[in-house]
C-alpha cells in the first residue's frame, strides 16, 4: 500500500494513519480499541463475510453524522473522528443487547450453548445488569424434525450468519429470513421442517450461530444409557479430526494432538472397545483406490468423486441428481467400520450384533443423519447406532469427572485399532485423495512410493488442482472443500467441462477439521489451520503411512472380506445414492 | 406509425389536438360539442364511476347525442371527498358526488337542455352557495398543478391525448441535448426528490452518470406506502405517460438503457394503465431502439412489489427487484455506485419523475421561480383525517400549512377545533397550531420537528388522543419493520407495548422515561430510515402533548376519551 492510500483518522482521540480500504472496526483494532461485535463474522479463509450490520452492537459515534454508524461495515475516510466509547455509543450498544435479551428465552442454565454463547458473553462484557425494556417474547416451536440439527427460532437473534453460510459459502439455500419485524426468524422456505428441506446437515450454520438457535441433536444420553446397560457391548470409534480438536474443549492449545488422552478418557468412560475410524479410512482407501483403478481401466465413469462426506453426498443427491454415478460407491469410513464391527468383529468375539452398540465420535453433524439413512440401517442391524460430535464427547468427559488435561496416553484397542498416516489425514481437505494416491501409485506402478507427501494436494484454497504422474498416466486431481466450491466443480462435470479424473470433496470448509461438530472457533479461523497442521504432524509420526500396508486391514481381507472391491466387500462396504427433491 | 423526429411528433400533436380541443382552456369554443370528463381514479371507481360512464353512454346513444359528446374516463381530480367527479367541457362545469342515476339529468338537463344540474354542483360549506366553475372552487384556487397537470384532464389510456397536451415533446427536446446538458438543466431547476428525502434530483443523476460502468439502471419507485398517501398512485393512474417519458429522459441523462418501475401489486389500475402506456409508447417508437432517431435505446419493465412499506427505501427496493428479501442494505455503497445487480442505479420517485417533462419544456428558470429558496416547484399532499376537503392537492412550496388546511382543505371537519397535523407519514411528526404559518418546504418542516416525507398529511382535531395517534403509527411501523436490525425489530415492538400500557392506564412515569430513552436510541442505532424515524411520532407527540401522556399515566384519564380502557366507568371506580 503506497503512502497515497493511507489516510488519517482519530479513534477515541488516538491519531491513526491507516489504509483507506479498511473498516472502522479494523482500524480500531490497530489502535488497540476493542469494539464489541455480534452479527459480524469475517472468516477470510472460508471467504465468509457476514456484513449485514444487523445487531447494531458495534455502533460508534462518527462526528458529523446524525445517527451512529456500524463499525463493522463503515469504511474509514480521511479526517474521520470516531468515538467508540462515548456515552451515546455505549448506551445504544447496550440497548441493542438489552433488546435482544428482552426477546430471548431466559434459560441460560439449561441452554446447550451455556458459556459458549456470544450473546451471553456480550451481556457480561457490556455490563448489562438489568433489562429495562421487557415485553412479549417470540413463541415458536422448536424444530426437532431432523436427526442432526435442532432449530430453536426463539433463540435466533437475526444475525444472519447461518444464512450467509448456507447461501453464500455452502450455496445450499436452505436458511433465510422469514416473516417481518418482531416475527422475523431464520428457517427453511415456508418454514417447512428441516427434515423436509434439502438441508445437507453440514452443520456449518451451527458452527457460526452465536446463540443456540441452531445446535446439534444431543445424543449423549443415549451413549450413557448404552454404557450403563450390562447386556450391551459398546464400541466407540473416533474420527481423525477429533484428536486434534478435542483438547480445545479443555483449555489445551489448538493444534495439539491429544489422541492418547482421548483414548484414555474413552476407556475411563468404560467403553468396551475403543477403536479408531482411521481403520475404516484405510479400508475405504482399499476399496476406493481399487474402484478408481477399476474405473480407469474399464472405462467407467470418470471423474470419480470421494464419498466419505455425508453432507456432500446429500448435497449431490438434492442438487445434482443427474450425476449420481459419479461418486464412489464406498460407504463412509465410520459406516464401513460399523459394518465390520457388527460382522467380522462380532463373529470373531462371538458377540450377538444385536447387543453391540457402535458409537461414532465425529467432527460432523451430518454423520448423525447419515447413520439413520435407510440403506445403512435396513439389515437386521444398524451399522452405526449413535453418533456424537467432538463437542458432545467433550461434554461427556466433563460430566464423567475426567480431568482430561492430566490424563496419561493410551493406545487404541485391537484388532481394529491399527491405523496409518494415510488415514489420519482423512480429516483435512486434500487428505482423502492424498491417501488414495499413495495406494493407487504403488498398485498401478508396482513400485514403492518414496516421497509419500503429495504437497501439491495440500493447502486451504477452496478449489485446488494438481496432476500426479503415475507410470505413464497423468492423473488429474481436483479438490474442493465447502459446498459452494463443490458446486463449481459439479457444474463443470455436468457441463462436460471437468478436466479431472478424481475429485475429493468435503462439505465443510477445511474439511472435517472444520466440521460442524467441532469445538466452536468463535470466528478465529486460525484454529482450523492449526488442526490441519496437527493432522499432518500425526501423519509424519506414523510408522506406516499407506493404507494398503495396514496389517490389520490386510488381515481383515484375508480372514473375512476376500478381495478389495470383491463380491463380499461390495455387499458390505458399498452403497448407492438416490435422487432427492430440491426444496 | 413511428415517431422518429420532433417534426413527426408535432404533426401527431396537431392531429391529436382535435381530440382534446374542448378541454383547452385558452380557446373559446362556440359549437355544441362537449366533453364529459368522468373521474376514473381508484376512489371514484369504488364509488361506481364505471357504471356512471356506462349510463352516460347509454343515454347519449338513446338521445342521439353520441356523435356530439365524448365521454372521457380521466385520472383523479384530487377532490376525492366529493367524488365521483364529472366535469363538462368546454363549459368548465364541475359536478360532485355524481351517482350512476344522475347520468340522466346530466344528459337531459345539461347537455340537451343547456341548464346546469344545480344539485350536483359543489356547495361551498362556508356560505352554502353552489359553485359552478371548476376554477372557482376554493379547493383548487391555491393549487398549482404541475405533477398532477394531466390528472383529470386526459384519458390516461390514450397516448394521443397525452401527445396533444405536449406529451413526449420534452423527450424530443432532451434527446437533442447532451446528457450532461439535461442533467444541468435538472440541477438548475432545483428539483429535489419527492419521495421524502429531498435529495437534489439532478445531482443524483449526475452521480449515477459519473459512476463507472457500462450498464446502468433507472428505477421508478412506485412503492407508495405511507398510510393515507396516494399521490403516486393517482399520477400513475391519471398520467402514466408522463412517468414513462420522464424515465426515458432520466435513462438518457444517466446513461441507462433499462428502466424498471417498482410498483406495489395492490395498485392494479395503475399497473394496468402503465402496461397499456408502455405498449403504446413502444408502438410509436418512443420506447425501444433508436428513439427519436438519436441512437438511444430504452426499455421499461414493471416489477411488482408485495406491498412492504420498507421497500420504498431504495436499497430495500433494489433487493426486492432482484428477487431477494425486501430489506435495506447499508449505505454506502449508494445505489448510484452499486445498485441493481451491483450496477450504478438511479432510483427516483413517481412524483419526482412527473415534474421532469414540464421542467424540460418550460425551462429550469420557470421551475425555480416557483417555491422557496431551497425547495423549488410544488408538492403534492394527500389530505386526510379530520378535514373537510379530503383529497389530493398540489401547492407551490412555501404555501403555509394554514393555507393548505383552511383554504385548500376547507378547514376542520364538522366545525371541530384543529389540534395537530401529521406530515411525513409515520416517519414524520406532529405540527401544532403555533407552527401553522410555517411555509412548507424541506427545511422548515425539519425545523419544526417533522419532515416532508412523501406527502401524507393527516389532520387531527380535539377529539383525537395524541397517545392513541402515536400508538397507531407505532403499530404500523412495528408491522412494517423488516426485522433486520435489532433496534427496529425489537425496539418498535417494545415502544408499541409501552404505548399500549399507557393507553390501558397501566403505565408508570418511569415507563414513560424509559420509552423516551428507548426512542432516542432507536433513532440513533437503527440501520435504515424506517428505524431511524420510527420513534418520531412518539417524540413529537411527547414534545407537544406531554400533558396527555401524563394524564393517561398519573390520572388514568384519556382527555379525549378515545382510549376506551380509560373512559369506561369501571376504570374510574378503580381510580377512586
Amino acid at each position: 500500500m503506497t503512502k497515497e492510500n493511507m489516510i488519517h483518522i482519530h479513534i477515541n482521540h488516538i491519531p491513526l494513519e491507516v489504509r483507506e480500504d479498511i473498516t472502522i472496526l479494523e482500524a480500531a483494532h490497530k489502535a488497540g480499541v476493542k469494539i464489541p461485535t455480534l452479527c459480524h463474522l469475517d472468516l477470510h479463509d472460508l471467504k465468509l463475510a457476514n456484513k449485514v450490520a444487523s445487531c447494531r452492537v458495534c455502533t460508534v459515534e462518527l462526528i458529523g453524522k446524525n445517527s451512529l454508524v456500524p463499525a463493522c461495515v463503515t469504511k474509514v475516510s480521511e479526517g474521520m473522528v470516531i468515538h467508540t466509547n462515548s456515552i451515546r455509543a455505549i448506551k445504544t450498544r447496550r440497548m441493542a443487547i438489552e433488546l435482544l435479551l428482552s426477546n430471548h428465552p431466559n434459560e441460560c442454565f439449561t441452554c446447550p450453548k451455556n458459556l459458549e454463547c456470544e450473546l451471553q458473553s456480550l451481556a457480561k462484557e457490556l455490563g448489562v445488569r438489568e433489562i429495562k425494556w421487557i415485553g412479549e417474547r417470540k413463541k415458536f416451536e422448536k424444530d426437532l424434525s431432523s436427526d442432526a440439527i435442532v432449530k430453536d427460532p426463539n433463540k435466533c437473534i437475526m444475525c444472519r450468519r447461518c444464512e450467509t453460510m448456507c447461501n453464500e459459502v455452502q450455496t445450499c439455500g436452505i436458511l433465510s429470513a422469514i416473516g417481518r419485524g418482531f416475527k422475523a426468524f431464520v428457517g427453511p422456505a415456508f418454514d417447512i421442517p428441516m427434515a423436509e428441506s434439502s438441508c445437507t446437515y453440514c452443520g456449518q450454520c451451527v458452527s457460526v450461530c452465536p446463540t443456540a438457535a441452531l445446535t446439534e441433536v444431543n445424543h449423549t444420553d443415549k451413549v450413557w444409557e448404552a454404557l450403563a446397560d450390562p447386556n450391551k457391548h459398546v464400541v466407540v470409534q473416533t474420527a481423525p479430526a477429533i484428536r486434534v480438536a478435542i483438547g480445545e474443549l479443555f483449555g489445551i492449545d489448538p493444534g495439539t494432538i491429544a489422541t492418547g488422552k482421548m483414548v484414555t478418557a474413552l476407556k475411563r468412560m468404560h467403553f468396551d472397545a475403543v477403536f479408531d475410524t482411521d481403520f475404516g479410512a484405510d479400508l475405504t482407501i482399499m476399496e476406493e483406490a481399487t474402484e478408481f483403478i477399476h474405473r480407469m481401466e474399464h472405462g467407467g465413469t470418470l471423474p470419480m468423486l470421494t464419498s466419505c462426506c455425508p453432507a456432500w453426498v446429500k448435497f449431490i443427491e438434492h442438487q445434482f441428481p443427474e450425476l449420481l454415478d459419479v461418486p464412489s460407491t464406498c460407504r463412509s469410513p465410520h459406516i464401513m467400520f460399523g459394518t465390520i464391527v457388527k460382522t467380522y468383529y462380532a463373529q470373531k468375539y462371538n458377540l450377538d450384533p444385536k447387543n453391540i452398540v457402535v458409537v461414532s465420535v465425529m467432527p460432523c453433524i451430518a454423520k448423525k443423519a447419515e447413520a439413520k439413512r435407510p440403506e445403512l440401517t435396513k439389515d437386521y442391524n444398524t451399522d452405526v447406532d449413535i453418533v456424537i460430535t467432538t463437542r458432545e464427547l467433550g461434554a461427556m468427559i466433563k460430566e464423567a469427572g475426567i480431568d482430561f488435561k492430566s490424563l496419561p496416553d493410551s493406545e487404541f484397542d485391537h484388532p481394529l485399532g491399527e491405523t496409518t498416516g494415510a488415514s489420519v489425514i482423512f480429516g483435512t481437505t486434500g487428505g482423502v485423495i492424498e491417501a488414495a494416491m499413495r495406494t493407487a501409485y504403488e498398485w498401478i506402478t508396482g513400485e514403492e512410493l518414496k516421497e509419500v507427501e503429495f504437497t501439491q494436494l495440500r493447502g486451504m484454497e477452496g478449489i485446488r488442482e494438481a496432476t500426479i504422474k503415475i507410470k505413464d498416466q497423468n492423473v488429474r486431481i481436483g479438490i474442493a472443500h465447502g459446498l459452494g466450491n463443490a458446486r463449481i466443480i459439479l457444474e463443470k462435470i455436468r457441463d462436460g467441462k471437468s478436466p479431472y479424473d478424481a475429485i475429493e470433496i468435503m462439505a465443510c470448509p477445511g474439511g472435517c477439521i472444520g466440521g460442524g461438530g467441532q469445538p466452536f472457533h468463535h470466528g478465529n479461523d486460525v484454529i482450523v489451520k492449526k488442526r490441519q497442521q496437527a493432522l499432518y504432524e500425526e501423519d509424519r509420526n506414523k510408522k506406516i503411512r499407506k493404507s494398503h500396508e495396514n496389517a490389520e486391514v490386510l488381515k481383515l481381507y484375508k480372514e473375512f472380506l476376500g478381495q478389495p472391491y470383491g463380491e463380499k466387500a461390495h455387499r458390505l462396504l458399498h452403497t448407492h445414492y438416490e435422487k432427492k427433491d430440491r426444496i | 406509425m413511428k415517431i422518429d423526429s420532433i417534426h413527426t411528433l408535432e404533426k401527431l400533436k396537431e392531429k391529436s389536438f382535435k381530440k382534446v380541443y374542448l378541454r383547452n382552456p385558452n380557446e373559446a369554443i362556440y359549437d355544441d360539442q362537449k366533453d364529459i370528463l368522468v373521474c376514473g381514479g381508484t376512489g371514484c371507481i369504488a364509488s361506481d364511476s364505471n357504471q356512471l360512464i356506462k349510463n352516460l353512454n347509454l343515454i347519449l346513444k338513446a338521445r342521439g347525442y353520441d356523435h356530439k359528446v365524448n365521454i372521457i374516463k380521466t385520472g383523479c381530480f384530487g377532490f376525492c371527498e366529493q367524488g365521483p367527479i364529472v366535469k363538462i367541457q368546454p363549459d368548465n362545469i364541475f359536478y360532485v358526488k355524481v351517482v350512476p342515476k344522475d347520468a340522466k339529468d346530466i344528459i337531459d338537463q345539461h347537455i340537451i337542455g343547456g341548464h346546469q344540474v344545480e344539485r350536483l354542483l359543489y356547495k361551498n360549506p362556508t356560505n352554502e352557495e353552489r359553485i359552478h366553475k371548476h376554477k372557482d372552487i376554493p379547493f383548487y384556487k391555491k393549487q398549482l398543478r404541475i405533477a398532477l397537470r394531466n390528472c383529470g384532464r386526459v384519458n390516461p389510456e390514450d397516448i394521443y391525448e397525452y401527445v396533444a397536451f405536449s406529451g413526449y415533446e420534452a423527450l424530443g427536446k432532451a434527446l437533442a441535448k447532451s446528457p450532461e446538458e439535461v442533467i444541468d438543466l435538472i440541477k438548475k431547476s432545483g428539483l429535489r426528490g419527492r419521495g421524502g428525502g429531498g435529495f437534489p434530483t439532478g445531482l443524483k443523476w449526475q452521480l449515477t452518470r459519473e459512476s463507472e460502468g457500462d450498464i446502468k439502471y433507472i428505477i421508478c419507485n412506485a412503492d407508495e406506502g405511507d398510510p393515507g398517501a396516494f399521490m403516486d398512485r393517482s399520477i400513475l393512474e391519471g398520467d402514466p405517460h408522463s412517468i414513462i417519458e420522464a424515465m426515458i429522459i432520466g435513462g438518457y441523462a444517466i446513461g441507462a438503457n433499462h428502466g424498471i418501475i417498482y410498483i406495489r401489486a395492490e395498485y392494479p389500475l395503475a399497473v394496468e394503465r402503465l402496461n397499456i402506456s408502455i405498449k403504446q409508447a413502444r408502438e410509436l417508437g418512443l420506447l425501444g431502439e433508436n428513439i427519436f432517431n438519436s441512437n438511444f435505446n430504452f426499455e421499461i419493465n414493471i416489477k411488482y412489489g408485495a406491498g412492504a412499506f420498507v421497500c420504498g427505501e431504495e436499497t430495500a427496493l433494489i433487493n426486492s427487484v432482484e428477487g431477494r428479501r425486501g430489506e435495506p442494505s447499508n449505505k454506502p455503497p449508494y445505489p448510484a455506485q452499486e445498485g441493481y445487480w451491483s450496477r450504478p442505479t438511479c432510483v427516483n420517485n413517481v412524483e419526482t419523475f412527473a415534474n421532469i417533462p414540464p421542467i424540460i419544456l418550460n425551462g429550469p428558470d420557470w421551475f425555480s421561480s416557483i417555491g422557496t429558496k431551497e425547495s423549488k416547484g410544488t408538492k403534492v399532499f394527500a389530505l386526510a383525517g379530520k378535514i373537510n376537503n379530503i383529497g389530493l392537492v398540489e401547492v407551490p412550496m412555501g404555501t403555509t400549512l394554514r393555507e393548505i388546511i383552511y383554504d385548500v382543505g376547507g378547514g376542520i371537519h364538522k366545525g371541530h377545533k384543529f389540534k395537530a397535523v401529521q406530515t411525513g407519514g409515520p416517519s414524520g411528526g406532529v405540527i401544532t397550531e403555533k407552527d401553522l404559518d410555517t411555509p412548507i418546504d424541506y427545511e422548515h418542516l425539519a425545523e419544526i420537528g417533522s419532515m416532508m416525507g412523501s406527502g401524507g398529511m393527516i389532520v387531527m382535531d380535539e377529539t383525537n388522543c395524541m397517545v392513541n395517534i402515536s400508538k397507531f403509527y407505532m403499530e404500523f411501523i412495528m408491522d412494517e419493520s423488516c426485522g433486520r436490525c435489532t433496534p427496529c425489530r425489537v425496539g418498535t415492538k417494545r415502544m408499541h407495548e409501552y404505548l399500549q400500557k399507557i393507553t390501558n392506564g397501566e403505565a408508570t412515569m418511569e415507563n414513560l422515561d424509559n420509552l423516551e430513552q428507548l426512542a432516542y436510541m432507536i433513532k440513533d442505532g437503527s440501520l435504515c430510515g424506517l428505524g431511524q424515524t420510527a420513534p418520531n411520532p412518539i417524540l413529537s407527540t411527547l414534545k407537544y402533548f406531554s400533558d396527555e401522556y401524563i394524564s393517561h399515566i398519573k390520572d388514568k384519564v384519556c382527555p379525549t376519551k378515545e382510549c376506551k380502557e380509560l373512559s369506561t366507568p369501571k376504570n374510574r371506580e378503580v381510580q377512586i
